[in-house]
């Protein structure tokens, strides 16, 4: 296999990484949260599509929206009556009670949807351009995967709750001085992290496979994305998506698919004990 | 002096240790495993606790000590042996690991320690010739009758608990506790006073490690059977740091009755509701964060525990 298509292939899986790991990223960032219902949202968000799919014919881009409203008002809805309560607390009382979330959720998905692999099919074919081989769904679902988190950008940079949001990051105490609702925000900012796992899970079911199992290994790549590009902006987890992916890419032709993961999470602890601010993190935004 | 904890723990390692003469065997079983998370619990108390470093490399360890004890037996290493060479290994690489991933804190920590326990499951699996990859590994068994092997394993288990509580009562009335406390408390300031912060937390983490090595590798012995999924949980992780934050993290007790309440609360759920368990277990997770943030032992009906349970920074 050429270098080419190794550096395509990452580029396609990184792109989907991107989009799954940004609102994971927000949440880290924004909230100080590291927020162990990630995966299952992704998951959620697939299989919601998928069933919509499957039994009314629901076209996965028209399922798109709706898929991502629903996760929203979930997100802002644990946000709000649950862990805005202990938002302040330190990291393992945060971290567990989204890890107990995240238990109820992925039982809830188990007992009604059962653990059985799904995959949307929508049989596009496939092309090759310069040599490069490509499926049409893949390549789909990765312009998606980037006009969704460019969409995110755009929103962030120009819109009044972006512009909150971003400023809550910044300097909690000082956004609350100018007249943040600084409690609104964090339910919006948890509700956008959930309304982007589950556009991405939709892209995933696309491409892959999906069944509540995986949740561990996206949660997992979201991990190693933000600590790749660092906290809470967009650009960062974009690019983080995009080098993990290359990464992985590589790592899968010449170590074995096996040990892809391997190699990133090594890249993860390196990183972490280098530059924990990330490769295009800013110092005091961890 | 923390009299009334050491009492009490006594009286629960005798209960426990009494269980094979009255009860049945399902009895017993429970309190091999309460034993078990007691010792992990209690470990684990050592950072998280005392230190209040968010530690969920527990599993990492608990798993990495049977593969060691199961590798070896396989090699054919007799079994005690195979315990204490677990117990090395785990020692020297949390030594290692600790060295460098003390230098991160908070979140940074949390998310390097958890992933420890990824990548040390994906190695086990990836690296088949020595761990039997995805296959698992089967562990001689140990050819008695199987009371006397539920009575030898308990006895093993409570030794470990015991080792386990007597490292935390020493740790928490010596200068080492007392600096772990202070870095809880204040790290820089602790720094600044001149504690040496790096050589507490990595005492304090390995520490934390090594029984869960040696309890490790005794359930490989005892089970007959390790793979990496089960071995490397990140569930295993969080249940651990659960148990201490139930009982009351940082206090001697506070595991202890931690391990034994999530354990015996498992079993209830699992017998009654087979196919909710983890649902029911998450719901008490929240309702755990929610109404005991502080811990079962931090409540009013226990306050005669607590005069010891906070005072161990007026010592030294």
């Amino acid at each position: 296999m050429d270098i080419a298509q190794l550096v395509v292939n990452g580029l396609a899986l990184g792109a989907l990484y991107a989009c799954m790991a940004v609102g994971f990223s927000l949440v880290w960032g924004v909230l100080n949260v590291i927020n162990m219902l990630h995966g299952s949202f992704i998951i959620l968000g697939g299989y919601l599509a998928y069933f919509a799919w499957s039994y009314w014919g629901v076209h996965p881009l028209l399922a798109l929206p709706f898929v991502g409203v629903g996760l929203f008002a979930l997100g802002y809805g644990l946000q709000f009556f649950l862990v805005n309560k202990v938002v302040r607390a330190p990291v393992l009382t945060t971290l567990t009670l989204t890890f107990g979330l995240d238990m109820i959720l992925y039982n809830l998905m188990t007992v009604y949807f059962s653990a059985t692999p799904r995959r949307i099919r929508l049989d596009l074919g496939s092309f090759e351009i310069f040599g490069v081989f490509m499926p049409a769904d893949r390549l789909i679902g990765m312009l998606l995967a980037l006009a969704l988190t460019a969409i995110l950008y755009y929103v962030m940079r120009t819109s009044k709750v972006g512009r909150a949001i971003v400023a809550v990051r910044m300097d909690q105490v000082a956004a609350q001085l100018m007249g943040i609702r600084v409690n609104s925000i964090y339910a919006i900012t948890f509700g956008i992290g959930a309304m982007m796992a589950g556009l991405a899970g939709v892209i995933l079911v696309l491409v892959f496979p999906t069944t509540t199992s995986v949740a561990g290994v996206y949660l997992g790549k979201a991990f190693v994305v933000c600590v790749i590009g660092g906290l809470g902006s967009v650009p960062g987890a974009l690019i983080g998506g995009l080098v993990l992916g290359v990464v992985e890419s590589f790592a899968a032709h010449y170590f074995g698919p096996q040990n892809a993961l391997v190699v990133g999470f090594l890249l993860l602890l390196f990183l972490l004990l280098v530059k924990p601010t990330g490769l295009v993190g800013v110092r005091g935004y961890e | 002096m923390s009299r009334y904890a050491v009492i009490l723990f006594a009286l629960w390692v005798v209960v426990l240790a009494a269980t094979p003469f009255f009860a049945e065997n399902y009895v017993v079983r429970a309190a091999i495993v309460i034993a078990m998370y007691s010792t992990m619990a209690l470990s684990w108390n050592v950072i998280g606790g005392f230190a209040g470093y968010p530690s969920l490399a527990t599993a990492a360890f608990v798993g990495l000590g049977s593969y060691v004890g199961a590798v070896s037996q396989v090699n054919g290493v007799p079994m005690v042996l195979a315990w204490a060479l677990a117990t090395l290994v785990v020692a020297l690489v949390s030594l290692a690991i600790g060295a460098l991933l003390l230098r991160l804190k908070g979140h940074y920590f949390a998310i390097g320690s958890i992933v420890l326990v990824e990548l040390f499951r994906l190695i086990a699996s990836s690296w088949s010739s020595v761990t039997g990859g995805g296959n698992g590994l089967n562990v001689p068994l140990l050819r008695w009758e199987p009371d006397d092997v539920g009575l030898f394993i308990l006895m093993v288990m409570l030794a470990l608990m015991i080792l386990a509580f007597a490292m935390n009562v020493v740790v928490k009335n010596t200068r080492l506790g007392f600096g772990l406390q202070c870095i809880r408390q204040n790290e820089d300031a602790a720094d600044m006073v001149g504690v040496n912060t790096t050589k507490y937390k990595v005492a304090g983490f390995m520490l934390s490690t090594i029984l869960c090595g040696t309890v490790g590798a005794v359930y490989a012995s005892w089970v007959g059977y390790i793979d990496p999924s089960e071995s490397f949980q990140i569930l295993l992780t969080l249940k651990v740091a659960v148990m201490a934050l139930l009982g009351g993290a940082g206090t001697l007790l506070g595991p202890v009755v931690g391990a034994a309440t999530f354990v015996i609360l498992e079993e209830v759920v699992w017998v009654n509701f087979l196919s909710w368990n983890r649902a029911i277990l998450g719901v008490l997770i929240v309702f755990l964060i929610f109404f005991l943030p502080n811990g079962i032992l931090r409540t009013g009906a226990f306050s005669f525990l607590r005069s010891d349970g906070a005072s161990g920074s007026k010592r030294a």
